[in-house]
C-alpha cells in the first residue's frame, strides 16, 4: 500500500508532464485521435485504481504508455472482429516521410500542429488542444469559456470528425509553412492565456490562474520542441512577465489596479527574471542581425521596459513609444495605435495623447479600452463631464468584473 | 490518397464574358486556370476540371415519388453558387489547400475545399 495523498500528487504530476506524450504517441502509432485520446484517459483511470495497490512504478511514464498500447490494441482486436473495414475507416492518414526538419523529432508537437490546424475553427483549436494536449477535461474546458459540457463535448467531437473526413495531416509543416504555422498555435495559446487574464463574464473570477497556467505550461512545451523559434521565445516571455504581476493587478476589494498603481513588491520577481532574461536573449539575436523580431517579441519588449523598473515614474515612455512605433510597422491595427497613444501621453502629456486617441474613434468606438483611455486622458485635463461620459461608454462595453469595479470608482472620483 | 473537389464560388448571373466582368479579365483566368490545370496533370494530381453553366439555367428533380417532378431551379437561393470545379487527388488535406490557393490565384474567385466521398 502506497499513501493515498503520495499516490495523488503523484498522479497529477504525471498526468501533467506525461498526458500530450502519451496522446501523441498513440496518435502516431494507431492513425486515430478519438482512440489516442480514449485509450491513455483509460490508462490514468486504471492507474488512479491500481497504484494505491500496487504503488507507484519506477517508471510511471513508460507504466501509462504501455497501458495505454495495450488497450489500444485490445480495442482494435475486437473491432477488427466485429468489422473490419470500419476500423479502417477510422485511420488517419499519415504517409508522409520521417519528419522533414530533422532535430523536432517529437510527436507532441505533431499533435499541436493537427490541433491548431488552421482549417479548422479558432474555438475548436482552442478546446482540442486544451483536451489533447493539455489533458484538461471537457468539463474543465467547458467551465473555463462559460460554455456547457455537452456543447463543449460536442465541439471537440465535430473537430476530431473534420480531422479525420478532410484528412489533416498529422505532421510537422514543411519548413516553408513553418512560420506561419507556428503563428497559428501561437495565437491559439495567447488566446487561452488572454481569456485567463482577463476572463470575461459578471460571474466569473476577474483572473483565471488556472488557463493562464495551463497557456504558460503548453507554451514552455512548445518552447522546449522549438527552441530556436524567436516568436515562441517571444510569447512565453510576455506570458511570464504578465503573469509575474497579476497578484498585484486586483485589488482586495476585486478592483483591477493599473501599472503606474500597483504594489510592485508584490511581483513575482523569479517570473519576471525569466521574462526579462527570455528577451535579452531575443534582443541579442535581433542585435547580431539574425532575426527581425515578431509582435510577440516586441510586446514582451515593451512588458520588459515596465517590470524591470521598481517605480512607474521611472519607466522609459521613450523606448515604449518606440516599439509601438516598429510594432505598428507589422501590424497597423487601430488597437496598436491605441496602446502607442497612452505611451504618447505618458511622453508628451495627455493633450498630445487625446489627440492621438481621438483619431481612432471610428475604428475603436466598441472597444471599451478605447472609452476607459479616452475617460483617463480627459480626467486628467479636468474635462470631468466629457470624462463621465467616457467612463460611461467603458463600463457599458467592457466585460470583465474587476475592470468594471475600477472604471466605477473613478468615475465616481470625478470633481465637478 | 484522396480526392478533394475545389469548388469555384462564382456570381449568380453571368454576362457577356462569362462570370467576368471583361474581356481582358476572363482571357487573363483562362489563360492562368488553363497553366494550374496543366500543371495538375503533369504532377499527377489531376482528376476532374469543368466550369457550370450560371445558376438559372438549373433544373431541380425530384423522383422519390410515383412521378418524378421537375422545377425550375437553382435548388437553394444564394447570391453566389459553384461556378466550377476541379477534382485533384493528393495525400493530405495541405496539400489540397495548397492546390486551392494557386486556383483561387488563378481563377481570381474565393473556394470552397470538400474531401470527396461520405462514409
Amino acid at each position: 500500500m502506497t499513501d493515498a495523498a503520495t499516490v495523488e500528487s503523484a498522479l497529477i504530476r504525471i498526468h501533467h508532464e506525461e498526458w500530450a506524450r502519451v496522446v501523441a504517441s498513440l496518435a502516431r502509432r494507431f492513425g486515430d485521435l478519438d482512440l489516442a485520446e480514449e485509450m491513455a484517459a483509460e490508462a490514468f483511470a486504471t492507474a488512479v485504481e491500481r497504484w494505491p495497490r500496487d504503488g507507484i512504478p519506477p517508471n510511471p511514464g513508460a507504466w501509462i504508455t504501455t497501458t495505454a498500447n495495450h488497450k489500444a490494441i485490445d480495442r482494435l482486436r475486437r473491432e477488427a472482429q466485429r468489422d473490419s473495414k470500419h476500423r479502417e475507416a477510422l485511420m488517419l492518414h499519415d504517409d508522409s516521410p520521417p519528419d522533414p526538419i530533422g532535430a523536432v523529432e517529437d510527436d507532441r508537437l505533431r499533435l499541436l500542429f493537427t490541433c491548431c490546424h488552421p482549417a479548422l475553427a479558432m474555438e475548436a483549436r482552442v478546446a482540442l488542444t486544451l483536451r489533447m494536449v493539455g489533458g484538461l477535461t471537457v468539463p474543465e474546458i467547458a467551465h473555463a469559456f462559460l460554455v456547457q459540457e455537452a456543447a463543449m463535448g460536442q465541439r471537440i467531437t465535430r473537430a476530431k470528425g473534420k480531422i479525420k473526413a478532410a484528412r489533416i495531416p498529422y505532421r510537422v509543416p514543411a519548413a516553408a509553412d513553418l512560420p506561419n504555422r507556428v503563428a497559428g498555435v501561437l495565437a491559439v495559446l495567447y488566446l487561452v492565456f488572454n481569456e485567463g487574464y482577463l476572463a470575461s463574464g459578471e460571474e466569473s473570477d476577474p483572473i483565471r490562474r488556472d488557463l493562464t497556467s495551463e497557456a504558460i505550461r503548453l507554451t514552455r512545451l512548445v518552447k522546449t520542441l522549438l527552441p530556436e523559434d524567436g516568436e515562441v521565445a517571444g510569447l512565453l516571455a510576455l506570458m511570464l512577465l504578465s503573469e509575474a504581476r497579476s497578484a498585484a493587478r486586483i485589488s482586495a476589494s476585486g478592483e483591477l489596479v493599473r501599472l503606474d498603481e500597483q504594489d510592485r513588491g508584490a511581483w513575482d520577481r523569479a517570473l519576471i527574471a525569466e521574462g526579462i532574461a527570455l528577451v535579452r536573449e531575443r534582443l541579442a539575436v535581433v542585435a547580431r542581425g539574425d532575426a527581425v523580431p515578431g509582435r510577440y517579441q516586441i510586446l514582451a519588449a515593451i512588458s520588459a521596459v515596465h517590470t524591470s523598473v521598481p517605480d512607474a515614474r521611472d519607466t522609459d515612455w521613450s523606448q515604449v513609444v518606440a516599439l509601438y512605433d516598429q510594432l505598428a510597422a507589422i501590424d497597423p491595427s487601430p488597437i496598436v495605435a491605441l496602446n502607442r497613444a497612452i505611451a504618447v501621453a505618458e511622453l508628451d502629456g495627455p493633450e498630445v495623447g487625446l489627440r492621438a486617441v481621438d483619431r481612432l474613434g471610428e475604428a475603436l468606438d466598441g472597444y471599451h479600452a478605447f472609452h476607459a483611455t479616452r475617460a483617463d486622458l480627459l480626467r486628467r485635463l479636468g474635462r470631468s463631464a466629457d470624462a463621465r461620459a467616457a467612463y460611461d461608454r467603458a463600463i457599458e462595453l467592457a466585460g470583465n468584473s474587476a475592470e468594471v469595479a475600477y472604471l466605477t470608482r473613478r468615475r465616481g472620483q470625478l470633481v465637478g | 490518397m484522396a480526392q478533394y473537389a475545389l469548388m469555384v464560388w462564382g456570381p449568380s448571373e453571368y454576362g457577356e464574358f462569362g462570370s467576368y466582368p471583361s474581356a481582358e479579365e476572363n482571357a487573363a483566368q483562362l489563360e492562368a486556370t488553363g497553366a494550374f490545370t496543366a500543371r495538375l496533370r503533369d504532377e499527377g494530381s489531376f482528376v476532374f476540371v469543368n466550369g457550370l453553366a450560371e445558376a438559372s439555367a438549373s433544373t431541380v428533380v425530384d423522383g422519390r415519388g410515383p412521378a418524378p417532378i421537375f422545377t425550375d431551379g437553382p435548388y437553394v437561393e444564394s447570391k453566389e453558387y459553384i461556378a466550377g470545379l476541379w477534382i485533384v487527388e493528393v495525400p493530405d488535406l495541405d496539400e489540397a489547400l495548397r492546390l486551392a490557393a494557386e486556383a483561387s490565384s488563378a481563377c481570381r474567385r474565393k473556394i470552397e475545399v470538400r474531401p470527396m466521398g461520405g462514409e
